[in-house]
């Protein structure tokens, strides 16, 4: 459901990451005859790291890290669950993280190795014990919200309501974000509930004000949102925050805002599954990334929100007071995570979604 | 005789493997999947699924959009086919590889290119506006489907009919004339009727993928034009229903069969119109 490794803007990098993985099957080659190494198998989103930061790691402890990518949670899901990549270090969202709790897919994790935890942020603990209840599987790794984005030229005023996604005077320049969660999730806070909502009252309320909110759209979409608001094709766009920097960064009109309503935060953690051959290494990997320098370098390469509150004091000033990075506490706190709402209440959502869509 | 059959089987083999692996394993697939619900009992539902309100639209709005592509991609190609037989050697073959050269480039990216030429602030109007004659606002409208579909598929209907005509020996023309037809009875009664395999064809090549597609929707609609393809691309994908998908896809199965049949048809009558 969930889309947001579409930071592809960084091609050289990507680059750079191909040349290290090629480099690194190299040096696994040579080193196949001598005797063998620690090794590390880590599964995580696409460019959700900084490659410097493997390379570090694996110079100080003499560890392997062998690193493959994954695009949604959805594809992520049934790799470990089949179990026939013993992955070491997977890096879900939230919802995912409940259901691989629920499905006994990840074991506890065992923090005496993990000193640096001490870095993360109670904040961010908080809302992981959503999916986590007493923070025994995950470490918390990067976070952020669902908000709007606007083109402060075309928008007089700021848009701090969901209601402007349904204001006739933007007909035709709002943007919608084309997965299922998302637009009823949006919805759902601008009606007052909540976006874990199952009741199906409830829903068909959202379903209709989604229909109607149709033919006032450019369109829906991923990719398109930040791409579209860059290019200064539409006026406002809900998007995820972790996009903001890089959007303001082409175009200077354009600013972010949290509605008062309050919406997602989302949060991806690091778990280990039960099946991985490495759990101490996985832990000194985690304890690596929550040093404050090392938690910076992967937040200027990804520049998604990090629950690290000593990188956070690291960080330059007009990072730590964007309220795109960093909400405030007033409004993160009328924000919910999205939880796994089992395979009944996907498939109401899935068939309501389908008569918004076809409308 | 033993020797021969073991040498017709090492030849049909790769073939026989090939259709077996990649056609026969998929639909029987396809079939079972479309023909049982998550338990695996039998169930007609998913098939029947085509009849709900939101599936039908769908389907109701890809017939039409494939349909009218299918019309202009025609009343497009047939002229320009007859202009290729007209000219020399030399000149068809070089506006033929025109018309194929944007083939080498991804099918994505030149739909994408699309998009940039139809957006609010896009080529076109920019064109338009600096005319000082009123936008148009074609993206994420069935236009802009139709659009990308008719110059997606337009060299499929092209080549069929122009590789028939360019097989009609001139001879047969120059006999009709002869005999006294002008030049619209020989188009009507001679030409066209030598050209149908040629068009029947082309009508299947640019009619079939254009009923199927979803990623010219999804790319030119905005997410908000859903057609059929649209709607089992998201139950394989995101609605993880690989039932209801299959169930709809058999239901597309059929109409493509239908379309298939006809072209038998007219191949079927081809031997009697040679």
């Amino acid at each position: 459901m969930k889309l947001r490794n579409q930071k592809k803007h960084r091609k050289p990098l990507l680059l750079a990451i191909s040349a290290c993985t090629a480099a690194l099957a190299l040096l696994t080659g040579c080193n196949s005859n001598s005797e063998p190494k620690e090794s590390l198998y880590i599964y995580n989103w696409a460019e959700y790291i900084d490659p410097e930061v493997i390379t570090m790691f694996e110079k100080e402890t003499g560890i392997q890290v062998s690193y493959d990518e994954f695009e949604t949670n959805e594809i992520m899901y049934p790799v470990i669950e089949a179990g026939a990549i013993s992955y070491d270090l997977v890096c879900p969202s939230d919802y995912m993280i409940q259901k691989m709790i629920e499905n006994d897919l990840i074991s506890e994790i065992n923090f005496d190795n993990i000193p640096n935890y001490s870095n993360i942020d109670e904040a961010q603990l908080a809302s992981a014990k959503e999916f986590d209840p007493e923070n025994k599987y995950s470490v918390p790794y990067c976070w952020g919200t669902v908000g709007i984005l606007y083109n402060t030229t075309m928008v007089d005023e700021v848009p701090d309501s969901w209601a402007v996604l349904w204001d006739e005077r933007y007909k035709d320049s709002i943007l919608m974000q084309d997965s299922v969660r998302d637009a009823f999730g949006v919805t759902l806070k601008y009606l007052g509930y909540s976006l874990n909502s199952t009741d199906e009252t409830q829903l068909n309320e959202a379903k209709d004000l989604l229909i109607n909110q149709r033919p006032l759209l450019q369109g829906y979409g991923v990719d398109q949102v930040r791409d579209k608001m860059i290019g200064g094709e539409a006026a406002l766009g809900v998007i995820y925050s972790g996009e903001v920097l890089y959007c303001q960064s082409t175009n200077e009109e354009l600013a972010y805002v949290i509605p008062k309503e309050g919406s997602n935060v989302w949060l991806d953690c690091w778990v280990i599954p039960k099946n991985a051959q490495n759990k101490e290494n996985a832990e000194a990997f985690i304890n690596f990334l929550c040093r404050p320098e090392i938690a910076v370098m992967n937040f200027e390469y990804i520049t998604y929100a990090t629950p690290n509150k000593a990188a956070k004091a690291l960080l330059d000033a007009q990072y730590q007071e964007n309220p795109a990075v960093f909400p405030d506490a007033a409004i993160l706190s009328k924000c919910e995570t999205f939880h796994y709402l089992g395979e009944e209440a996907e498939e109401l959502y899935n068939n309501l979604w389908k008569e918004v869509r076809s409308n | 005789m033993n020797k021969k059959a073991f040498q017709k089987y090492l030849i049909t083999g790769p073939y026989l493997f090939w259709m077996v692996a990649f056609t026969i394993i998929p639909l029987c697939m396809i079939f079972y999947y479309g023909l049982t619900d998550k338990t695996g009992a039998f169930t007609l539902d998913n098939v029947l699924a085509i009849t709900s309100l939101e599936h039908a639209k769908a389907l109701w709005l890809s017939l039409l959009l494939s349909l009218a592509s299918t019309a202009i991609c025609l009343i497009m190609a047939y002229p320009l086919a007859m202009i290729l037989k007209s000219m020399s050697v030399s000149q068809h073959s070089f506006i033929v590889f025109i018309f194929i050269l944007p083939m080498w480039m991804n099918f994505l990216l030149r739909t994408l290119a699309w998009q940039t030429l139809l957006e609010k602030n896009g080529v076109l109007n920019t064109i338009l506006s600096s005319l000082h004659l009123p936008k148009q606002n074609i993206i994420n409208t069935p236009y802009a489907i139709i659009f990308g579909m008719v110059y997606n598929f337009l060299p499929f209907m092209v080549l069929p009919i122009y590789n028939v005509l360019i097989k009609i020996d001139d001879n047969v023309i120059h006999a009709a004339r002869d005999l006294g037809a002008n030049s619209v009875q020989t188009f009507l009664r001679v030409i066209f009727p030598l050209s149908l395999p040629g068009v029947v064809s082309g009508i299947t090549m640019v009619f079939i993928p254009a009923l199927t597609t979803f990623v010219i929707s999804n790319l030119l609609g905005g997410g908000k034009i859903y057609l059929i393809g649209n709607i089992i691309e998201q139950e394989f994908t995101t609605a993880y229903n690989w039932h209801l998908g299959s169930g709809l896809s058999l239901v597309l199965m059929a109409f493509i069969l239908i379309n298939m049949l006809f072209t038998f048809k007219f191949d079927g009558t081809k031997g009697a119109v040679l």
